[in-house]
């Protein structure tokens, strides 16, 4: 068993894929990664990316899909921990700059001390001041 | 000092939020969250998720966001200045010229969050879109390689794999070495203690005439 860190997501990768690399069942691909395969490409909730014409078989073999090819293919990095079977895919350079650009806050989702969920956007109509820190 | 500035400012719609980067998780925060008393929320991010979405590479380091949702200063260091260099590693003490350094800045900070939070846009230290875009750093695949190789060393130090983990944070200090919550989040990691050691103050060292933390550019400053 393998292990893909993806899109705020950790997927157990089944055993059993045609090649080396973090390959995905098709048919869990969605629970797994969030990306799901559509006529019109492969999509991650409203973004969809139709793969290019003629390389089907470097993206999708034997009910299978690989997700380096497509972490190529939209510019994210991939990087991997070969002895513990660990792959982690972040975000494309290109895709940050588009967020940074807005300049608009991004959204997260965090726990307080006490176990307590917030979101960012719940502070929409005050000033925030966000503010980190360490113990280190 | 963010429990005094809340209370003080509790007649204004300034929300204080405070982000442990902390991947340790809550235990590692807790006695700091205990000993301040907050009545502001303190979020505890054990990936660093807040770091990597807003670009910060220290800590403290704090954004700006106004009601709109918009980001009206960038990411900076948090009323705190290079003064600190000159700590002596091992006894903590400052001298009293660089210590009054330290303090007028964090005063000077301050006041502009109190001025934001009473004035808005009309205070001189919220900045209009371009500026904010011009002060952020653009992406590169570097700093993205080096979050990736964050997280996939934060998943591994969770997961039992320590060794492994610090391979994987050396990379990320390595692509990134303007990153010390990398560096030092990989040295308390190894060792409780360590992010403050004497691998930290040679790092600290090895910058030379290079900030630690970069100025704060507030109203009236030149531009960096």
């Amino acid at each position: 068993m393998a292990t893909l860190l993806i899109n705020g997501r950790t997927a157990a990768i089944p055993a059993g894929g045609p090649a080396s690399g973090p390959w995905v069942p098709v048919d869990q691909m969605a629970a797994l990664t969030g990306w799901e395969l559509k006529p019109e490409g492969v999509c991650l909730g409203e973004r969809c990316v139709p793969l290019p014409p003629g390389r089907a078989a470097a993206f999708e073999r034997d009910g299978w899909f690989n997700m380096a090819a497509l972490a190529a293919h939209l510019g994210q990095p991939l990087v991997e921990d070969a002895d513990t079977g660990t792959w982690c895919i972040g975000e494309a350079p290109a895709d940050r700059a588009v967020a940074l650009d807005s300049a608009m806050a991004p959204d997260f989702r965090l726990p307080d001390y006490r176990g307590t969920e917030y979101t960012l956007s719940q502070f929409r109509g005050r000033k925030v001041f966000l503010v980190s820190w360490a113990s280190w | 000092m963010w429990q005094a500035l809340t209370r003080e400012l509790a007649e204004t719609n300034l929300t204080i939020v405070a982000v442990a980067l902390e991947s340790r998780g809550v235990e590692a925060a807790l006695p700091y969250i205990e000993a301040a008393s907050p009545t502001y929320p303190c979020l505890v991010d054990r990936q660093h998720v807040v770091a990597e979405l807003f670009g910060m590479v220290n800590v403290p380091t704090a954004v700006w966001i106004n009601e709109e949702g918009r980001i009206v200063r960038p990411a900076e260091p948090a009323g705190t200045n290079d003064a600190f260099r000159k700590m002596d590693p091992a006894t903590g003490r400052l001298a009293a010229e660089d210590l009054q350094v330290l303090r007028a800045a964090r005063q000077r900070y301050l006041d502009g969050i109190r001025d934001w939070a009473r004035r808005g846009s009309a205070s001189p230290w919220a900045l209009d879109e371009a500026e904010v875009r011009r002060r952020v750093a653009g992406p590169s695949m570097e700093h993205e390689l080096a979050r990736a190789h964050f997280r996939l060393g934060e998943y591994l130090w969770e997961h039992g794999h320590a060794s492994r983990a610090q391979a994987h944070f050396a990379e990320a200090v390595r692509l990134h070495p303007e990153s010390w919550e990398y560096r030092r989040q990989a040295l308390d990691l190894e060792e409780q203690g360590k992010s403050m050691g004497r691998e930290y103050w040679a790092a600290v060292q090895a910058l030379g005439d290079r900030p630690y933390y970069p100025p704060v550019i507030g109203p009236g400053d030149q531009s960096a």
